[in-house]
């Protein structure tokens, strides 16, 4: 009798902590869209890539398709190359657009990509011909001040 | 001038023995730590015996696992709300809350308290068996005492330490939960949507269970170790219980340390 209500216990706790293992990992976690399906590299070339970070969402129409993988400098053309990992059922044109937004006004950045109207598609390992830079706040604020300062001198 | 030589000589002497002493407590440790995975195909195969380790080591710390779990979270809810708020993204509570306590709170705090309420125990049953000459008696009936008595207690405080790591990390999301959403009015969506975007399954949660299941290997060895090392009389077995929960909370901080270098360094 004794050895049986022990028994009952241990089972419990076990339970317990396995679904706090699961709660833990499918409503806490994103183990769906992570783990599940294929996924496919591509690479894009940026001038700036701002506060980029890796593990960032790639987004297309605000849905996540894919993560940052990798981030580098590429030493030739002085420009930072981004790896890319897209879940395999979406595929882009060649000419897809490639440019890096903010979420929010201070949120984590992201990579967006606006797919072009080319019939061939990406495929794996391809690169991104046409991106666009993050927008650097210092650089828009200079940008601000100095067509401001023209604009006084053209009145005058 | 001879007398302050002499001190020199002795203070250096004290402290050779001393470093000589626990370099060789470190080499017994691992014998000891070797003989215990020798043994484990046995005791594991006569499971009742873990079982009833997991009972004492596991089912029993809940109580204190999950009270001190539910009021971390509570606290991370109230201090998280009060510092996020400030820069206007309340709605990233779920976010910290659930990243704090998955990657470190977590297994850390439940690690302490699992070191403190079932090592300590583990390390008085051992030491007072030791010191009732259960050990030796078991040796002489042809019971080997580290497959018996050592290995269940090792592999119980084993097994029990994630699923405790887990269910802390859980009661405590719950009371950011209860704190955040219910008591102060953070939006539930953005709570739950923003968590669920930002912790990754492999990255945080399973990192956690890895970090859980290191410290219970290291309390577990430390603590069957003290007890089946200690000094045969009362004051040996309180100073190994001392020894079992300083020496774990060490491990346990400066493992941590460790870990989350490895782990998570090329977050940002």
């Amino acid at each position: 009798m004794k050895r049986a209500t022990l028994d009952l216990w241990v089972g419990f706790f076990v339970v317990a902590g396995i679904a706090a293992l699961l709660f833990l990992a499918l409503k806490v976690g994103s183990f769906s869209s992570e783990a599940s399906g294929k996924s496919y590299v591509l690479i894009a070339r940026f001038d700036n890539i701002g506060g980029l970070k890796v593990r960032g969402p790639v987004k297309s129409a605000g849905v996540v398709v894919g993560r940052v993988t990798d981030i580098g400098f590429d030493p030739q053309t002085y420009e930072a190359t981004v790896t890319l990992r897209i879940d395999e059922r979406y595929r882009f044109p060649r000419d897809t657009f490639a440019s890096i937004y903010t979420a929010g006004l201070l949120g984590d950045q992201y990579i967006g990509l606006e797919p072009g109207g080319d019939e061939q598609k990406l495929a794996a390992g391809d690169a991104i011909f046409k991106t666009q830079s993050a927008v650097v706040l210092e650089k828009l604020v200079s940008q601000f001040l100095f067509s401001k300062a023209a604009e006084g001198s053209e009145t005058k | 001038m001879s007398e302050w030589a002499n001190g020199l000589t002795n203070a250096l002497r004290h402290l050779g023995a001393g470093v000589v002493e626990r370099v060789w407590r470190l080499g017994s440790a691992t014998r000891f730590f070797a003989a215990i995975l020798l043994n484990s195909g046995t005791a594991l195969r006569r499971y009742p015996l873990t079982l009833r380790e997991i009972w004492f080591a596991g089912v029993l710390s809940l109580v204190i696992i999950l009270v001190s779990g539910l009021f971390v979270g509570l606290v991370l809810g109230m201090q998280g709300y009060e510092i996020l708020t400030r820069y206007g993204s309340d709605s990233a509570l779920g976010v910290m809350v659930a990243l704090s306590l998955l990657r470190e709170l977590g297994p850390v705090v439940a690690g302490l308290l699992f070191a403190s309420r079932a090592g300590s125990a583990i390390t008085a049953e051992i030491g007072l068996m030791k010191a009732t000459e259960q050990l030796k008696a078991m040796d002489m009936m042809a019971v080997d005492p580290i497959a018996r008595v050592v290995t269940p207690r090792f592999w119980g405080g084993v097994l029990s330490m994630p699923l405790l790591a887990a269910l802390f990390s859980t009661m405590g999301i719950f009371g950011g939960w209860l704190i955040g959403v219910k008591v102060i009015g953070v939006d539930e969506g953005a709570f739950w949507s923003q968590m669920q975007a930002a912790v990754d399954f492999r990255y945080d949660v399973l990192n956690g269970v890895v970090k859980s299941f290191v410290f219970g290997v290291a309390v577990s060895w430390i603590a069957v170790f003290e007890g089946y090392d200690s000094e045969p009389t009362a004051e040996g077995v309180s100073r190994a219980i001392t020894r079992t929960v300083v020496t774990s909370a060490l491990a346990i901080l400066a493992l941590d340390f460790v870990l989350t270098s490895f782990m998570f360094r090329g977050a940002s």
